[in-house]
């Protein structure tokens, strides 16, 4: 046989092998379904759902179908794996300095956290921070009062709301900072420059927000509060439980990728004059990013997926949505595990092409 | 003198030390007044605990220690899972460290020991009683599932691993597929899949264990990170080592699997040490999916109403566990690395 033989001939078999057990599988689902008097179909999405979703962005009532139980839920889970990456990254940053720090007890303090959680598993820690943290709080009477207008007690972390136009100024400023930030991404040639103009334009926003808003802070009225805004222990401990685990892994990322940038640099800066600041900002920092930046991809990933351990705490993300209630209520359960893991596909597929698009933009132009 | 200069030497450093040294001081008295000072190692009950002291109540750990590492299987039958736990470790001590028979060892550790754990723990022959596995439960199932799943995984690695660099489109394209299909879903959405699809997929009236469809889920998906660590260790192995054994007249498959696989087996141990822990961390989450595991069970005491209330008693063991368990296999593993670290034969006296 020759070899051009032998490469049609294997692969024939493994593509008729797939084709088998594939067929094997559709025709046993197609007889289970029979035999269980279900059908197949999406129509199940306009149907009324008729429970209710307790933490919700988007607007939700029992009277809406499944399909927007889909987005309510789906919602959610960006929703937490978003500030999760915000809060784990700088998390990790922190602990990644702190053991570069040269400080003896800070490097310490890093290593022994980082240590102690990456060796306990995610979910636990998640368990703990709702069961033994959070649920130990003390009751709405007995709320810590943590100033600013904060309040925590068993029932969450109440927070002042703002109304008027502290919205409108926040938006509105974002808005300009990402365009200011996108118009000198092209101009300036350094890349912190142009993110470091974001916190000064955001503060400034905020800042503005802060003194033209009318600010609504909860107050303990009776038996709850009244004012302000909850933020439910559910949110708090898939958002805490998932950045704090992960910050552990990017701290290692973000050390090994400074350590990775050759001590020369440091030096060729520092002889031209540059100080220690300047020298970490415009010299290792940027050159790290692009070490750093294939690692973080997957750490970010993880968050997305992580955000799935929710279900342990009952926290309406799309896994605990979709495949527990709508699918013990409607039994499609073809079709509903078809959608989740196609939306965690999708968004896995979107963040890597984005992250490589910027991997590429970052790599070393060759000449 | 040299520890106060390196603290204290200059101003921010200083500042970060005294920072350091205030957050110790609100952290660790309060932590070991709870864990140690005020703590209550002998009680019947919550109401006991909290009646002898303010700290952490360990009695509730003690109460139900035989619970968190055996589940409920029969405390009569718990030398089985001494026993099977014993050869499991004799034989992966064997097959690591013999110098001349390590084969036999490996083979003895890929065949005689699954079968013979499997009876033991199973039982139902040779007189021995059948314990179903729902009576499983504990720091047990969380080894008998990494176990089964490492183990499983390594082969289903290695073929999806080779199948990703074949030059032959259709495999490559169905091992890319199949590598990141489990790559891209949460574990967690994998184990309902176990649960209410695995059913729907197999021929009607066939009932699989729910302790098995954990463990084929956990296998396969483990199985698609298993392929990317050896496909960076295959990698890893110099062409000339594939040139130079196809000169020697090697067929294809001789060449991959006498000289490429073991080196590149070789340079994956630190990713595969990594699974592993990652895996083992991972078990924890059979526990939402109707299993009980060290987590499950501890979290099903917190609901008996004598122990009510002690959250944080149950999980701080639980990670205290997990944490060593974690340490014990990143050690093996370093060891492990060390061992084949150097070409074999080079080292030896």
């Amino acid at each position: 046989m020759t070899t051009r033989q032998k490469a049609l001939t294997w692969q024939a078999v493994v593509a008729v092998a797939t084709a088998a057990i594939l067929l094997f599988f559709a025709r046993n689902v197609s007889d289970n379904l029979a035999i269980r008097g279900l059908s197949f179909g999406f129509d199940f999405l306009w149907r009324k759902a008729g429970f209710d979703i307790p933490f919700h962005l988007v607007e939700w009532d029992v009277n809406f179908p499944y399909g927007r139980a889909l987005w309510v839920s789906g919602v959610n889970t960006l929703f937490a794996a978003a500030i999760s990456i915000v809060v784990s990254s700088a998390l990790g940053l922190t602990l990644a300095l702190m053991r570069l720090s040269g400080n003896l007890l800070a490097a310490g303090t890093a290593r022994t956290l980082v240590e102690i959680i990456r060796n306990t598993p995610q979910l636990l820690q998640i368990v703990f921070i709702y069961f033994a943290v959070l649920q130990a709080l003390p009751q709405l009477r007995q709320s810590y009062n943590l100033g600013a207008g904060l309040f925590l007690n068993v029932r969450g972390l109440y927070v002042p709301a703002a109304s008027g136009t502290a919205w409108d100024w926040i938006t509105g400023l974002t808005l300009i900072g990402v365009a200011l930030a996108a118009v000198l991404w092209r101009r300036v040639g350094v890349l912190l420059p142009r993110l470091l103009v974001l916190p000064p334009i955001l503060i400034i926003g905020l800042v503005i927000a802060g003194f033209t808003a009318t600010w609504d802070p909860p107050a303990l009225k009776g038996f709850n509060f009244a004012g302000g805004v909850r933020i439910p222990p559910e949110v708090l401990a898939i958002v805490l439980g998932v950045s704090i685990y992960t910050s552990a892994f990017i701290a290692e990322n973000v050390r090994a990728a400074i350590l990775g940038i050759h001590k020369g640099q440091t030096e060729a800066a520092r002889s031209l004059g540059l100080s220690a600041g300047r020298t970490m900002a415009l010299v290792i920092l940027p050159q790290a990013l692009r070490i750093l930046i294939p690692p973080l991809t997957s750490q970010y990933l993880n968050i997305i997926k992580s955000t799935t351990l929710g279900a342990a705490i009952a926290y309406p993300e799309i896994l605990q949505i979709m495949a527990r209630t709508v699918l013990n209520q409607s039994g499609r359960a073809i079709e509903v595990m078809t959608i989740v893991l196609g939306v965690f596909l999708a968004v896995n597929l979107i963040t890597s092409l984005a992250m490589n698009h910027w991997n590429r933009k970052m790599a070393l132009q060759g000449r | 003198m040299k520890i106060l200069r390196a603290l204290f030497g200059s101003r921010g450093n200083a500042i970060i030390s005294l920072l350091m040294i205030g957050l110790f001081a609100w952290v660790v008295p309060p932590f070991l007044s709870w864990a140690f000072t005020h703590a209550v190692w002998d009680a019947v009950n919550r109401a006991a605990c909290s009646a002898a002291d303010t700290g952490a109540c360990w009695a509730f750990i003690k109460a139900r220690f035989a619970l968190f590492f055996y589940g409920v299987y029969p405390e009569g039958e718990r030398w089985r899972v001494h026993l099977g736990l014993a050869l499991l470790v004799v034989f992966g001590v064997g097959a690591l460290f013999s110098q001349r028979r390590r084969g036999w060892w490996l083979l003895g550790l890929m065949v005689l020991v699954p079968i013979a754990d499997a009876i033991l723990l199973i039982g139902g022959i040779f007189g021995l009683r059948a314990v179903p596995t729902n009576d499983w439960g504990g720091l047990m199932l969380n080894v008998v599932i990494s176990f089964v799943a490492l183990g499983g995984s390594i082969p289903i690695g290695i073929a999806l691993a080779f199948g990703r660099r074949s030059q032959w489109p259709v495999i490559r394209t169905l091992s890319t597929v199949l590598i990141e299909f489990w790559r891209g879903v949460p574990l967690l959405a994998v184990l309902f899949m176990g649960l209410v699809l695995l059913p729907l997929f197999l021929p009607n009236g066939v009932n699989v264990d729910n302790l098995v469809r954990a463990l084929i889920v956990m296998t396969i998906f483990t199985g698609a990170y298993m392929a990317e660590t050896i496909r960076g260790g295959l990698q890893g192995v110099e062409s000339g080592q594939s040139e130079a054994a196809r000169a020697l007249g090697m067929h294809e498959g001789q060449v991959n699997l006498l000289i490429v696989l073991p080196q590149a087996l070789r340079l994956s141990i630190p990713g595969i040490i990594n699974i592993a822990v990652d895996l083992f961390k991972d078990t924890t989450l059979v526990s939402i999916v109707g299993l009980f595991d060290l987590m499950g069970v501890v979290s099903q005491s917190l609901k008996d109403t004598a122990w009510t209330g002690l959250a944080a008693e149950g999980y701080v063991f639980a990670a205290f566990v997990f944490f060593f368990s974690c340490l014990v296999i990143s050690l093996g593993g370093s060891v492990l690395e060390k061992h084949f670290s150097t070409a074999p034969g080079a080292a030896k006296r």
